[in-house]
Protein backbone atom coordinates (compact mmCIF):
# COMPACT_ATOMS: atom_id res chain seq x y z
CA UNK A 1 0.00 0.00 0.00
CA UNK A 2 2.50 2.59 0.97
CA UNK A 3 4.52 1.65 -2.47
CA UNK A 4 1.56 2.51 -4.58
CA UNK A 5 1.33 5.65 -2.34
CA UNK A 6 4.76 6.83 -3.22
CA UNK A 7 4.27 5.83 -6.67
CA UNK A 8 1.34 8.36 -6.82
CA UNK A 9 3.27 11.44 -5.07
CA UNK A 10 6.36 10.79 -7.58
CA UNK A 11 4.27 10.59 -10.07
CA UNK A 12 2.03 14.10 -9.22
CA UNK A 13 5.20 15.74 -8.67
CA UNK A 14 6.44 15.35 -11.93
CA UNK A 15 2.97 15.75 -14.13
CA UNK A 16 2.84 18.77 -11.65
CA UNK A 17 6.43 19.91 -13.04
CA UNK A 18 6.04 19.34 -16.34
CA UNK A 19 2.47 21.33 -16.89
CA UNK A 20 3.79 23.86 -14.80
CA UNK A 21 6.10 24.61 -17.13
CA UNK A 22 3.46 25.17 -19.44
CA UNK A 23 4.18 28.97 -18.35
CA UNK A 24 7.36 28.74 -20.88
CA UNK A 25 4.95 29.54 -23.73
CA UNK A 26 4.12 32.92 -22.70
CA UNK A 27 7.44 34.40 -22.35
CA UNK A 28 8.41 32.89 -25.69
CA UNK A 29 5.82 34.53 -27.26
CA UNK A 30 6.63 37.57 -25.44
CA UNK A 31 10.56 37.81 -26.14
CA UNK A 32 9.75 36.76 -29.92
CA UNK A 33 7.42 39.83 -29.94
CA UNK A 34 10.23 42.13 -28.53
CA UNK A 35 13.39 40.88 -30.85
CA UNK A 36 10.71 41.18 -33.82
CA UNK A 37 10.47 44.93 -33.04
CA UNK A 38 13.77 44.98 -31.50
CA UNK A 39 15.12 43.90 -35.97
CA UNK A 40 12.21 46.46 -37.34
CA UNK A 41 13.70 49.64 -35.43
CA UNK A 42 17.67 48.47 -36.39
CA UNK A 43 16.50 48.00 -39.66
CA UNK A 44 15.04 51.61 -40.11
CA UNK A 45 17.28 53.21 -37.71
CA UNK A 46 20.83 51.60 -38.40
CA UNK A 47 22.70 54.37 -36.34
CA UNK A 48 20.79 53.59 -33.43
CA UNK A 49 21.76 49.68 -33.46
CA UNK A 50 23.68 49.81 -29.46
CA UNK A 51 20.98 51.15 -27.97
CA UNK A 52 17.75 49.38 -29.00
CA UNK A 53 19.87 46.36 -28.81
CA UNK A 54 21.02 46.88 -25.13
CA UNK A 55 17.00 48.11 -23.95
CA UNK A 56 15.92 45.08 -26.32
CA UNK A 57 18.20 42.60 -23.47
CA UNK A 58 17.05 44.56 -20.69
CA UNK A 59 13.33 43.87 -21.66
CA UNK A 60 13.55 40.14 -22.58
CA UNK A 61 15.26 39.96 -19.15
CA UNK A 62 12.28 40.94 -17.57
CA UNK A 63 9.62 39.18 -19.33
CA UNK A 64 11.35 35.89 -18.43
CA UNK A 65 10.51 36.40 -15.15
CA UNK A 66 7.35 34.86 -15.63
CA UNK A 67 8.95 31.57 -17.13
CA UNK A 68 11.57 31.08 -14.42
CA UNK A 69 9.01 31.37 -11.40
CA UNK A 70 7.72 28.41 -13.32
CA UNK A 71 11.18 27.15 -13.89
CA UNK A 72 12.12 27.73 -10.27
CA UNK A 73 8.02 25.93 -9.04
CA UNK A 74 9.50 22.81 -11.50
CA UNK A 75 12.70 22.14 -9.84
CA UNK A 76 11.07 22.16 -6.31
CA UNK A 77 8.57 20.24 -7.44
CA UNK A 78 11.25 17.77 -8.92
CA UNK A 79 14.00 17.98 -6.26
CA UNK A 80 12.77 18.51 -3.05
CA UNK A 81 8.93 18.06 -2.85
CA UNK A 82 8.84 14.63 -3.41
CA UNK A 83 11.34 13.82 -0.01
CA UNK A 84 8.81 16.26 1.62
CA UNK A 85 5.76 14.76 0.97
CA UNK A 86 6.71 10.87 1.50
CA UNK A 87 8.20 12.32 5.23
CA UNK A 88 4.77 14.14 5.59
CA UNK A 89 2.88 10.27 4.35
CA UNK A 90 5.37 7.99 6.60
CA UNK A 91 5.18 10.53 9.60
CA UNK A 92 0.86 10.72 9.25
CA UNK A 93 1.25 6.39 9.17
CA UNK A 94 3.50 6.36 12.05
CA UNK B 1 58.58 54.45 -19.94
CA UNK B 2 60.42 53.74 -15.89
CA UNK B 3 61.75 51.07 -15.00
CA UNK B 4 59.47 49.28 -12.32
CA UNK B 5 61.35 48.72 -9.04
CA UNK B 6 61.97 45.26 -7.21
CA UNK B 7 59.58 46.27 -4.67
CA UNK B 8 56.60 47.09 -6.77
CA UNK B 9 57.15 44.03 -8.48
CA UNK B 10 56.89 42.11 -5.41
CA UNK B 11 53.85 43.38 -4.16
CA UNK B 12 52.46 43.06 -8.04
CA UNK B 13 53.01 39.44 -7.40
CA UNK B 14 51.69 39.11 -3.95
CA UNK B 15 48.02 40.72 -5.23
CA UNK B 16 48.39 37.74 -7.89
CA UNK B 17 49.02 35.35 -5.81
CA UNK B 18 46.04 36.45 -3.16
CA UNK B 19 43.61 36.90 -6.31
CA UNK B 20 44.27 32.90 -7.10
CA UNK B 21 44.48 31.16 -3.71
CA UNK B 22 40.65 32.14 -2.61
CA UNK B 23 39.76 30.20 -6.07
CA UNK B 24 42.54 27.35 -5.53
CA UNK B 25 41.41 27.62 -2.21
CA UNK B 26 37.35 26.47 -3.77
CA UNK B 27 38.59 24.07 -5.52
CA UNK B 28 41.14 22.31 -2.93
CA UNK B 29 37.87 22.36 -0.26
CA UNK B 30 35.18 21.10 -3.26
CA UNK B 31 37.76 18.02 -4.01
CA UNK B 32 37.83 16.99 -0.56
CA UNK B 33 34.57 17.09 0.79
CA UNK B 34 32.46 16.11 -2.26
CA UNK B 35 31.37 12.55 -1.35
CA UNK B 36 32.24 9.62 -3.70
CA UNK B 37 29.26 8.74 -6.40
CA UNK B 38 28.00 7.41 -9.52
CA UNK B 39 27.32 8.99 -12.06
CA UNK B 40 26.15 12.90 -12.56
CA UNK B 41 23.32 14.14 -10.31
CA UNK B 42 22.15 17.35 -9.83
CA UNK B 43 22.11 18.28 -6.53
CA UNK B 44 22.60 21.88 -3.97
CA UNK B 45 25.60 23.57 -2.86
CA UNK B 46 27.54 21.02 -0.51
CA UNK B 47 27.36 21.64 3.05
CA UNK B 48 30.81 21.98 4.18
CA UNK B 49 29.51 22.24 8.18
CA UNK B 50 26.92 22.68 10.93
CA UNK B 51 26.67 25.86 13.59
CA UNK B 52 24.30 25.08 16.12
CA UNK B 53 22.27 28.09 16.25
CA UNK B 54 18.97 28.52 18.64
CA UNK B 55 16.54 28.46 16.09
CA UNK B 56 17.79 26.17 13.62
CA UNK B 57 21.53 24.70 12.70
CA UNK B 58 23.35 27.07 10.14
CA UNK B 59 24.32 25.94 7.19
CA UNK B 60 28.08 26.78 6.17
CA UNK B 61 27.47 26.00 2.63
CA UNK B 62 29.48 25.61 -0.48
CA UNK B 63 27.53 28.81 -2.00
CA UNK B 64 28.46 31.23 0.96
CA UNK B 65 32.34 30.02 0.93
CA UNK B 66 32.37 30.47 -2.65
CA UNK B 67 30.88 34.01 -2.55
CA UNK B 68 33.73 35.38 0.11
CA UNK B 69 36.29 33.72 -2.19
CA UNK B 70 35.15 35.55 -5.00
CA UNK B 71 35.13 38.98 -2.65
CA UNK B 72 38.86 38.36 -1.80
CA UNK B 73 39.74 37.81 -4.65
CA UNK B 74 37.83 41.04 -6.24
CA UNK B 75 39.23 42.97 -3.66
CA UNK B 76 42.99 42.09 -4.69
CA UNK B 77 42.07 42.19 -8.51
CA UNK B 78 41.25 45.84 -7.57
CA UNK B 79 44.29 46.05 -5.75
CA UNK B 80 46.23 44.76 -8.89
CA UNK B 81 44.39 47.06 -10.90
CA UNK B 82 45.17 50.55 -9.15
CA UNK B 83 48.45 50.00 -7.52
CA UNK B 84 51.07 52.58 -7.68
CA UNK B 85 47.89 54.80 -9.62
CA UNK B 86 48.72 58.68 -9.93
CA UNK B 87 48.92 60.76 -12.29
CA UNK B 88 49.80 60.55 -15.61
CA UNK B 89 50.01 57.18 -15.12
CA UNK B 90 52.43 54.34 -17.58
CA UNK B 91 50.92 51.41 -17.21
CA UNK B 92 48.04 49.56 -18.64
CA UNK B 93 45.89 48.29 -16.51
CA UNK B 94 45.31 51.83 -14.80
CA UNK B 95 43.72 53.15 -18.16
CA UNK B 96 41.78 49.88 -17.79
CA UNK B 97 40.75 50.98 -14.39
CA UNK B 98 40.55 54.42 -14.88
CA UNK B 99 37.83 53.40 -17.86
CA UNK B 100 36.00 51.15 -15.62
CA UNK B 101 35.13 53.67 -12.99
CA UNK B 102 34.54 56.57 -16.02
CA UNK B 103 31.98 54.11 -17.60
CA UNK B 104 30.27 53.19 -14.49
CA UNK B 105 29.87 56.96 -13.20
CA UNK B 106 28.48 57.67 -16.36
CA UNK B 107 25.87 55.05 -16.25
CA UNK B 108 25.48 55.78 -13.05
CA UNK B 109 24.52 59.07 -13.58
CA UNK B 110 22.76 58.56 -16.76
CA UNK B 111 20.47 56.46 -15.18
CA UNK B 112 19.78 57.59 -11.76
CA UNK B 113 20.42 61.18 -12.25
CA UNK B 114 23.02 63.57 -10.96
CA UNK B 115 21.17 63.54 -7.16
CA UNK B 116 22.56 59.40 -7.09
CA UNK B 117 26.19 60.04 -8.12
CA UNK B 118 27.67 58.47 -5.34
CA UNK B 119 25.82 55.15 -6.24
CA UNK B 120 28.50 54.57 -8.78
CA UNK B 121 30.88 52.00 -6.30
CA UNK B 122 28.20 50.11 -5.46
CA UNK B 123 26.90 49.62 -8.25
CA UNK B 124 30.42 48.70 -9.86
CA UNK B 125 30.30 46.16 -6.52
CA UNK B 126 27.14 44.85 -7.46
CA UNK B 127 28.23 44.36 -11.07
CA UNK B 128 31.29 42.65 -10.33
CA UNK B 129 30.22 40.42 -7.95
CA UNK B 130 27.29 39.01 -9.41
CA UNK B 131 29.47 38.87 -12.67
CA UNK B 132 32.41 36.95 -11.34
CA UNK B 133 30.33 34.81 -9.37
CA UNK B 134 28.79 33.70 -12.37
CA UNK B 135 31.75 32.75 -13.66
CA UNK B 136 33.24 30.64 -11.04
CA UNK B 137 31.46 28.07 -12.68
CA UNK B 138 33.88 28.01 -15.23
CA UNK B 139 36.29 26.73 -12.91
CA UNK B 140 34.22 23.63 -11.94
CA UNK B 141 33.05 25.67 -8.91
CA UNK B 142 29.29 25.64 -7.73
CA UNK B 143 28.57 29.19 -8.72
CA UNK B 144 26.92 31.22 -5.32
CA UNK B 145 24.27 32.86 -7.90
CA UNK B 146 22.77 29.95 -8.45
CA UNK B 147 21.85 29.77 -4.63
CA UNK B 148 18.55 31.44 -3.30
CA UNK B 149 20.09 32.17 -0.02
CA UNK B 150 22.94 34.73 -1.71
CA UNK B 151 20.79 36.47 -4.00
CA UNK B 152 18.18 36.86 -1.98
CA UNK B 153 20.62 38.36 0.33
CA UNK B 154 21.70 40.91 -2.04
CA UNK B 155 17.66 41.61 -3.14
CA UNK B 156 16.62 42.24 0.67
CA UNK B 157 20.26 44.72 0.65
CA UNK B 158 18.42 46.43 -2.57
CA UNK B 159 14.97 46.74 -1.55
CA UNK B 160 16.02 48.28 2.16
CA UNK B 161 17.59 50.69 -0.24
CA UNK B 162 14.54 51.20 -2.10
CA UNK B 163 12.74 51.52 1.27
CA UNK B 164 15.10 54.17 2.70
CA UNK B 165 15.13 56.44 -0.28
CA UNK B 166 11.01 55.83 -0.67
CA UNK B 167 11.29 56.81 3.21
CA UNK B 168 13.34 60.65 2.50
CA UNK B 169 9.99 62.73 2.61
CA UNK B 170 8.90 61.29 5.68
CA UNK B 171 6.86 58.22 7.06
CA UNK B 172 3.58 59.87 5.82
CA UNK B 173 4.73 60.48 2.46
CA UNK B 174 5.62 56.67 2.19
CA UNK B 175 2.19 55.48 3.22
CA UNK B 176 0.65 57.40 0.86
CA UNK B 177 2.11 56.77 -1.88
CA UNK B 178 0.60 53.16 -1.97
CA UNK B 179 -2.87 54.44 -1.14
CA UNK B 180 -3.55 55.81 -4.64
CA UNK B 181 -6.13 55.20 -5.15
CA UNK B 182 -6.96 53.82 -1.93
CA UNK B 183 -8.60 50.72 -2.73
CA UNK B 184 -5.35 49.19 -4.76
CA UNK B 185 -3.61 49.81 -1.41
CA UNK B 186 -3.21 45.84 -0.88
CA UNK B 187 -1.90 45.29 -4.41
CA UNK B 188 0.42 47.90 -4.38
CA UNK B 189 1.56 46.37 -0.64
CA UNK B 190 2.16 42.99 -2.73
CA UNK B 191 3.55 44.44 -5.56
CA UNK B 192 6.44 46.34 -3.23
CA UNK B 193 6.84 43.50 -1.68
CA UNK B 194 7.10 41.65 -5.04
CA UNK B 195 10.00 43.15 -6.13
CA UNK B 196 12.81 41.64 -4.39
CA UNK B 197 11.49 38.76 -4.52
CA UNK B 198 11.17 38.97 -8.40
CA UNK B 199 14.84 40.16 -8.65
CA UNK B 200 16.28 37.25 -6.50
CA UNK B 201 14.66 34.64 -8.91
CA UNK B 202 15.09 36.05 -12.28
CA UNK B 203 18.83 36.19 -11.45
CA UNK B 204 19.05 32.85 -9.57
CA UNK B 205 16.67 31.48 -11.75
CA UNK B 206 19.00 31.77 -14.78
CA UNK B 207 22.00 30.70 -13.69
CA UNK B 208 20.20 27.68 -12.16
CA UNK B 209 18.46 26.82 -15.17
CA UNK B 210 21.81 26.96 -17.10
CA UNK B 211 23.51 24.43 -14.79
CA UNK B 212 20.66 21.83 -14.93
CA UNK B 213 20.24 22.13 -18.76
CA UNK B 214 23.95 21.57 -18.90
CA UNK B 215 24.30 18.20 -16.66
CA UNK B 216 21.13 17.16 -18.72
CA UNK B 217 22.82 17.17 -21.63
CA UNK B 218 25.84 15.79 -20.21
CA UNK B 219 24.13 13.04 -19.38
CA UNK B 220 21.98 12.79 -22.54
CA UNK B 221 25.37 12.07 -24.40
CA UNK B 222 27.18 10.00 -22.26
CA UNK B 223 23.66 7.54 -23.19
CA UNK B 224 24.64 8.22 -26.53
CA UNK B 225 27.48 7.82 -26.94
CA UNK B 226 27.40 4.37 -24.87
CA UNK B 227 24.94 3.38 -27.55
CA UNK B 228 26.80 4.45 -30.34
CA UNK B 229 30.37 3.33 -29.68
CA UNK B 230 29.56 0.68 -27.02
CA UNK B 231 30.25 -2.01 -28.98
CA UNK B 232 33.74 -0.95 -28.91
CA UNK B 233 36.23 -3.21 -27.63
CA UNK B 234 37.59 -2.34 -23.91
CA UNK B 235 38.26 1.30 -22.48
CA UNK B 236 37.01 2.55 -26.20
CA UNK B 237 33.47 1.23 -25.33
CA UNK B 238 33.37 2.86 -22.00
CA UNK B 239 34.54 5.97 -22.59
CA UNK B 240 31.74 8.73 -23.39
CA UNK B 241 33.24 10.42 -26.55
CA UNK B 242 30.53 12.66 -27.39
CA UNK B 243 30.63 14.01 -23.82
CA UNK B 244 33.84 15.73 -24.93
CA UNK B 245 33.33 19.61 -26.16
CA UNK B 246 30.06 19.63 -26.93
CA UNK B 247 28.52 20.40 -23.70
CA UNK B 248 30.92 23.29 -23.43
CA UNK B 249 29.34 25.29 -26.50
CA UNK B 250 25.60 25.20 -24.23
CA UNK B 251 28.10 26.21 -21.19
CA UNK B 252 29.18 29.44 -23.47
CA UNK B 253 25.22 30.55 -23.65
CA UNK B 254 24.79 29.48 -20.44
CA UNK B 255 27.33 30.34 -18.28
CA UNK B 256 29.38 33.41 -20.04
CA UNK B 257 26.28 35.31 -21.53
CA UNK B 258 23.46 34.10 -19.11
CA UNK B 259 25.97 35.48 -16.07
CA UNK B 260 27.17 38.52 -17.52
CA UNK B 261 23.51 39.43 -18.54
CA UNK B 262 22.52 38.63 -15.53
CA UNK B 263 24.65 40.65 -13.36
CA UNK B 264 24.40 43.65 -15.73
CA UNK B 265 19.96 43.31 -15.46
CA UNK B 266 20.63 43.66 -11.27
CA UNK B 267 22.63 46.31 -11.81
CA UNK B 268 20.47 48.19 -14.01
CA UNK B 269 17.46 47.46 -11.97
CA UNK B 270 19.26 48.33 -8.51
CA UNK B 271 19.65 51.66 -10.64
CA UNK B 272 16.02 51.92 -11.61
CA UNK B 273 13.92 51.04 -8.53
CA UNK B 274 16.56 53.17 -6.55
CA UNK B 275 15.45 56.31 -8.63
CA UNK B 276 12.31 55.64 -9.75
CA UNK B 277 11.16 54.97 -5.84
CA UNK B 278 12.46 58.51 -4.56
CA UNK B 279 10.49 61.65 -5.17
CA UNK B 280 13.18 64.05 -5.93
CA UNK B 281 11.16 66.80 -6.40
CA UNK B 282 9.46 66.78 -2.99
CA UNK B 283 12.66 66.12 -1.67
CA UNK B 284 13.98 68.84 -2.75
CA UNK B 285 11.06 71.23 -2.13
CA UNK B 286 10.79 69.84 1.37
CA UNK B 287 14.33 71.00 1.71
CA UNK B 288 14.10 74.53 0.53
CA UNK B 289 10.86 74.75 3.08
CA UNK B 290 13.19 73.58 6.19
CA UNK B 291 15.66 76.43 5.28
CA UNK B 292 13.38 78.77 4.94
CA UNK B 293 12.33 77.88 8.39
CA UNK B 294 15.38 77.89 9.66
CA UNK B 295 16.38 81.30 8.30
CA UNK B 296 13.15 82.70 10.56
Amino acid sequence: MLEIAIGIILGCCALGAGSAMIAGIGPGIGEGNAVAKACEAIGRQPESKGDVTTTMLMGCAIAETTGLYALVIAILLIFVAPQRFIDILINTIK
Amino acid sequence: MREKSRRFIAVDIFYILMMALPILFSIFLKVVMTPVKEGIVISGALIFMEVPMPVQNLLITEAQVNSLMVMISILFLCLYMTHGIKNGSWLKRHTIAEILVEKTQSMTTGNMGEYFKGFAPFIAAILALSAFSSLMSLFGLYPPTSDVNIVGGWAILVFVLITHYKMKCGIVQYAKSFANPVLMAPLNIISEVATPVSMAFRHYGNVLSGSVIGVLLATGLGGLSNMIFGALPGFLGDFPFLRVGIPAILSIYFDVFSGLLQAYIFAMLTMLYVSGGFPLELYEQRKLKKRARAKI
